[in-house]
């Protein structure tokens, strides 16, 4: 496993680098939010979901909905990475007559399962194809991705009373806690504590997790996995713009791209992290 | 001899009922279950029903999922409701997804002025337009019971998004069991050479009652189906009468009548239309009838407009 683990932030760290490039490429774009993912990612396709990248449409894969549309950079990067489509596309994000569109459309490109960018919707998304799951008896997982200043949507809500409702067990929602949104500070713009205790109260399974760290990322999936009769929600305490000092944490770099000096810099500052995000 | 009358929303209830044993076909309802009419389908098939309380926005998203699950959800509710409160939902969940847009169809009862006691905020008058502008979707707006009966059942057949308008209030049945209905195609329900009168949705009704007050020689076509149109059907009507009349319930900014000058216009049809709809107007409480009178839908109205013409 620690192999395994070594591997998983390895890649993690080649999502992030991809990351930079394509919006250095794209020229606009939302860095923070997706660099600060790349763990989640790569957990959830080289350990956690049972898919194959060579049977994209397979009905029996379990499926990710991401709601915060505007992270789909680490989306693209990993399904790269894990052999969706060819690499070399993603320095076409965000460019005329690519199919990697700035923000998901399904069916664009292999392994996208969802079409988002309004925010608040995924997992509405989600939950349709987890009551198809108990319709057809099948046994998929479905994992939703959402922001948290996303959660000031209203749909989340209506979303998060519905799921405990049908006892939606086969649903995971990850919530990537990164405190920050295109305006601020999410607990200044609009306080979302108690979180946990909210959820809680809307009947979900909660787990808090450190979003950098894989070892827990798998295992809260793993847990959600055995729970029964609830959905889960997994809160992945994220910092934005991880690996990368001068955007960690920073607001202002939710919704910019970067120039060729800060991409340089970054690339730089990621190329001597190895093996050290989750544990330094 | 009392013709039978018959509400569209008993229409969808019966039919989704009927088509229920497709085991593809999910209904969501959004509290509104006996009142759109799906309650017996909620009882008989407990495991497709999904009940997501007052919740427009979350049940179009659920549905877009449920379709990517190779589903066939119905979402259900008022039109004033949905597609108004989850029109985003309806654009981005919906008509996104996919090559055809996600396979939900969308049904909502309730519409123009047949909810008319509970007043303004409950008459759906801009739904056409809201569902018309939106590429990959299919607008519907059947003329009566038994065509709402058969377009429910084709909108299960098409492969795409479809908003199925439908009425609260017992009208007249014009059309029978054994009639045609095709998406995209108009029916012409009487032969005439001097003025086409173009209609669609149970107004219709009241358009065959004017006629009936009348000595003209209309043609009468019923557009059930407002996209896409039918445009020849329509145009070659047109180049025999040379005259046009619209009617609806339903604004007349961006309606059926806007969707006819449209395909005038691209056709290179030289002429003015007549449009009777509501114009730029918001409602009020009373009854059905009150209301048809107010903004001049009635038979009588209907008929003095298109004697002035």
């Amino acid at each position: 496993m620690l192999n395994k683990i070594c591997h998983l932030e390895e890649l993690a760290i080649k999502i992030r680098k991809n990351i930079v490039t394509m919006l250095l490429e794209a020229g606009s774009g939302h860095p923070a939010g997706a660099i600060g993912m790349a763990e989640v990612f790569a957990a959830l396709y080289f350990e956690v979901m049972n898919i194959d990248p060579h049977k994209p449409d397979d009905p029996n894969r379990d499926r990710l909905v991401l709601s915060a549309g505007h992270m789909v950079p680490v989306w693209y990067a990993t399904l790269a990475e894990r052999g969706y489509f060819d690499e070399k596309l993603l320095w076409k994000l965000r460019k005329f007559d690519s199919p990697l569109q700035g923000h998901p459309v399904l069916a664009s490109i292999p392994g996208i399962e969802n079409t988002s960018g309004s925010l608040g919707q995924g997992l509405s998304q989600a939950i349709g194809m987890a009551l198809a799951a108990i319709i057809d008896q099948k046994d998929y997982r479905v994992y939703c991705i959402t922001g948290d200043g996303e959660l000031q949507e209203g749909q989340i809500w209506e979303a998060a009373m519905l799921a405990p409702k049908y006892n939606l067990a086969n649903l995971a929602w990850i919530i990537d806690r990164n405190r920050i949104q295109l305006s601020g500070n999410t607990e200044e713009l609009m306080p979302l504590e108690q979180l946990r205790a909210k959820l809680e109260a809307f009947n979900w399974n909660v787990m808090e997790i450190n979003g950098h760290d894989i070892e827990e990322i798998v295992s809260a999936c793993n847990m959600a996995r055995n729970v029964t009769q609830r959905p889960s929600a997994i809160i992945a305490n994220t910092t934005p713009g991880k690996g990368i000092d001068f955007m960690e944490n920073k607001y202002e770099w939710h919704g910019k791209s970067f120039n060729k000096t800060e991409a340089k810099k970054a690339l730089a500052e990621l190329s001597t992290l190895s093996n050290r995000i989750s544990k330094v | 001899m009392e013709i039978e009358k018959k509400s569209t929303r008993d229409g969808l209830g019966d039919s989704l009922l009927e088509l229920g044993e497709n085991p593809d076909i999910v209904v969501l309802s959004a509290d509104l279950t006996e009142s759109v009419r799906v309650d017996k389908f909620a009882k008989k098939f407990p495991n497709r029903f999904i009940q997501t309380g007052i919740a427009e926005q979350n049940m179009a998203s659920i549905a877009a999922g449920l379709s990517l699950c190779n589903k066939i959800p119905f979402i259900t509710s008022h039109a004033a409701f949905s597609p108004s409160r989850n029109w985003d939902q309806i654009r981005v969940s919906i008509c996104m997804s996919g090559e055809n847009g996600a396979n939900v169809k969308i049904a909502s009862t309730h519409s123009g002025f047949s909810n008319a006691p509970d007043g303004q905020t409950a008459e759906a008058l801009e739904d056409i337009a809201l569902m018309r502008v939106l590429p990959k979707m299919t607008v519907i707006s059947p003329i009566d019971y038994y065509q709402t009966i058969k377009a429910v059942s084709e909108a299960v057949k098409y492969k795409g998004p479809v908003y199925i308008r439908l009425s609260k209030t017992d009208t007249e049945c014009i059309t029978s069991e054994k009639d045609d209905f095709q998406i995209g195609k108009t029916y012409v329900l009487r032969k005439g050479s001097a003025i086409t009168v173009l209609c669609t949705g149970v107004i219709t009704a009241e358009v065959l009652k004017a006629m009936e007050m009348l000595d003209k020689d209309i043609e009468l076509i019923a557009c059930p189906t407002i996209k896409p149109l039918d445009a020849e059907t329509i145009l070659k009507s047109i180049s025999k009468t040379g005259k046009v009349l619209t009617v609806e319930e339903h604004q007349l900014s961006g309606g059926f009548g806007s969707a006819v000058l449209e395909m005038l216009n691209e056709h290179k049809v030289p002429m003015t239309i007549t449009r009777l709809g509501v114009n730029d107007a918001f409602g009020v409480s009373g009854s059905y009838e009150d209301l048809l009178q107010k903004f001049c839908l009635d038979s009588k109205s209907i008929a003095e407009k298109i004697k002035a013409l």
